[in-house]
């Protein structure tokens, strides 16, 4: 229908270094008024205006829900990504205007759940900062186990136990503390729904010892954005607006795609939500793939792309755009 | 200036009627000579003044008298409204949107006033004057859906939205087209579809699952569906089949344009904030033939679009009986000149 979500015009209002690698930054509306509520594991769309360059990154929404007076999120520096998150790092300081969407949820708590047993791996964390503060408000039963590479880059971990108390279980990876998965796995009661939200590897270890232990496909639930990869710039020819595009290996081709003024819709910009599929007409080269969205089938046929975070490498690609 | 709100019924001596002002803002749901399925749907904006989409969640001079024909069909039925457990969330939502809603569109009726969680609601047309606390169920005399949609019109289902499908687990349903929530309770978008003809194979509720599926926050969507109804029942409901079926026998060449009407649904879908759910308002209007034939572009286009109705679709809509008689009073009115394109009369406002 339309492109995006409607947008919200904001204020920094605030930003707090976390530790060595995360930063909080505060939005509020700039006309006063209250931001929408939202629903715990809902994003937003942060619209970055680095000079020339327009970056969208979706981030968790880490505030509770109950409280609309502001939106928080939290970013992970990433020294070897395409910039977005160096830019929120650098740039991007209280009073400053920036754009935002609407939320969108893709993450969504399961209320049906008897309960909910939450783990986070990593910068994951920011989408059960949210659900928790839901749950805890409405007497929800859940328990959170969240795994971090020290104690120190354990973001919000202490603010979680002083919360919640026994209700969340810290793991240290430079302690050698792992999750226990299998015995976690096998000793929740029925109506017990699963939620894992952190790095790749996490997520599909999660799924697959889920899954060989019998528990049922919808009641797990997991969030991985992936963020758009660097890499070696390529042609792209438009068969639709007739128009041949260069993807700069810092940019992904949804934003190419858009900076040749041709808007395709999308929500997530990372690989999740399907919005923004894009047909193949015809291509010479290979496909580096790196959305959860298309089936291994798509992938293998070469039909089918998510330029939000997907490239290309070879001679030609033409795309139904 | 407000609403004048008409004391009438919808049962028994069916004193219904639309005043000349809501006959032209009736919602004709045709746009040309003839219909077909569609995924015809648009995002659900505001329209023109003195439409019924002049608000995004219309109040009209119906108000008061569709409110009594639901409290009446409650207390034979009270299955009519449900909720399962995990839904209660999403209730909250759903007042807070039609509070929000009416507030807005007609401050003169209702008036919504919020301290933190601390809400008070009047609504003058039905004598209500509640103070409550927003999330705790105890301070309100009904569960908060259940509460609000008593005084609301329209039916109203809400979605639950979970492993990429919806799932009907909510409603207040006493104004529906032969469809029953206590059947449909708990079903998914493609099981309560499952009586629709011709529609699967054209594969629409694959396309337009998806669209719901991916329906945002504040941009609400909308689309128009239509039937016809014997007599002005707004519950025409398979539990009360018995009453209202034998009428699709009793029209005569004679009574056609007092018991025929026209009975268009306004459906609309809006994501809820909290919960993540989906609420479908179907709000019906009705309007009898001879109020309808008042404006000959749409006494032309009716008699087309009638005559020349798939059987299929026909027959779903249960129009079987009484379509020759139908078609045949309509066609006097019919002179065969071309009708102007888009839904509105030729006297538009």
């Amino acid at each position: 229908m339309s492109t995006g979500t409607t947008k919200l015009d904001v204020v920094v209002s605030d930003v707090v270094p976390v530790n060595d690698l995360v930063t909080r930054f505060h939005f509020r509306r700039r006309d006063r008024e209250l931001l929408p509520t939202f629903s715990g594991g809902a994003h937003v769309v942060v619209e970055m205006r680095d000079g020339e360059r327009t970056r969208l990154n979706p981030y968790s929404l880490m505030g509770s829900p109950l409280d609309t007076r502001e939106y928080t999120i939290s970013v992970r520096r990433d020294d070897v990504g395409r910039g977005g998150s160096l830019f929120m790092h650098r740039s991007v300081k209280p009073g400053l205007e920036m754009v935002i969407s609407y939320p969108v949820n893709l993450f969504s708590l399961d209320l049906r759940a008897r309960k909910h047993l939450m783990l986070a791996g990593g910068i994951g964390i920011t989408p059960f900062m949210a659900q928790t503060s839901q749950l805890a408000g409405s007497g929800g039963n859940f328990e959170l186990h969240y795994t971090s590479r020290t104690a120190s880059l354990g973001t919000y971990a202490d603010l979680l136990q002083q919360r919640y108390d026994r209700r969340v279980r810290l793991y240290h990876d430079d302690l050698d503390e792992r999750i226990e998965l299998d015995r976690l796995l096998s000793s929740q009661p029925l109506g017990t729904h699963l939620y894992v939200c952190g790095p790749a590897g996490m997520i599909n270890w999660v799924r697959d010892r889920a899954a060989a232990l019998g528990w049922p496909a919808e009641t797990v639930h997991f969030e991985h954005f992936a963020a758009p990869q660097p890499g070696a710039p390529f042609d792209v020819t438009l068969a639709v607006t007739g128009k041949t595009i260069r993807v700069g290996s810092q940019q992904s081709l949804l934003e190419a795609i858009e900076a040749a003024g041709v808007d395709p819709p999308y929500l997530c910009r990372g690989g999740v939500c399907g919005q923004c599929e894009t047909n193949v007409v015809s291509h010479d080269g290979k496909f580096i793939h790196n959305d959860h969205w298309l089936s291994e089938e798509d992938h293998r046929s070469a039909c089918k792309i998510m330029p939000c975070v997907s490239r290309f490498e070879g001679k030609s690609l033409v795309l139904e755009r | 200036m407000g609403i004048t709100f008409r004391k009438e019924t919808f049962r028994d001596d069916f004193t219904f009627r639309n005043s000349p002002e809501h006959i032209r803002r009736f919602p004709f749901p045709f746009h040309e000579d003839s219909y077909m399925y569609a995924v015809n749907i648009e995002p659900h904006v505001v329209g023109p003044k003195g439409s019924v989409l002049e608000n995004l969640i219309d109040v009209d001079e119906h108000y008061v008298a569709e409110m009594q024909d639901r409290a009446l069909v409650l207390a034979e039925d009270p299955l009519r409204c449900q909720s399962l457990p995990h839904m209660t969330l999403a209730g909250w939502d759903l007042l807070e949107l039609l509070m929000e809603q009416q507030a807005l569109g007609y401050p003169e009726h209702f008036t919504l006033t919020r301290d933190g969680d601390r809400w008070r609601w009047i609504n003058r047309p039905l004598g209500i004057d509640d103070t409550f606390t927003f999330g705790d169920t105890s301070t309100l005399p009904y569960g908060p859906m259940e509460y609000i949609t008593r005084q609301s019109q329209g039916d109203f289902c809400i979605l639950d939205q979970r492993d990429g499908n919806l799932w009907m687990d909510a409603g207040m349903v006493t104004t529906q087209a032969d469809w029953s929530l206590d059947f449909d309770i708990g079903m998914n978008f493609f099981e309560w579809h499952a009586p629709v003809p011709l529609a699967h194979e054209k594969g629409i509720f694959i396309r337009a699952l998806k669209f719901l599926t991916n329906i945002q926050q504040g941009k609400p969507a909308r689309r128009l569906n239509w039937t016809m109804t014997i007599n002005p029942r707004l519950d025409t409901s398979p539990e009360n089949y018995h009453k209202w079926g034998p009428d699709r026998t009793t029209v005569t060449p004679e009574n056609v344009g007092d018991k025929v009407h026209l009975r268009v649904e306004l459906q609309s879908f809006w994501r809820l904030p909290r919960s993540n759910g989906i609420v479908f308002p179907i709000r019906c209007y009705l309007i009898k033939m001879d109020e309808l034939v008042t404006q000959p572009k749409w006494a032309r286009r009716l008699h087309r679009v009638i005559r020349d109705l798939p059987e299929e679709l026909a027959t779903y809509k249960g129009l079987t009986r009484y379509r020759p008689t139908l078609v045949e009073w309509l066609l006097k009115l019919d002179d065969g000149s071309p009708t102007s394109p888009g839904f509105g009369p030729d006297s538009v406002f």
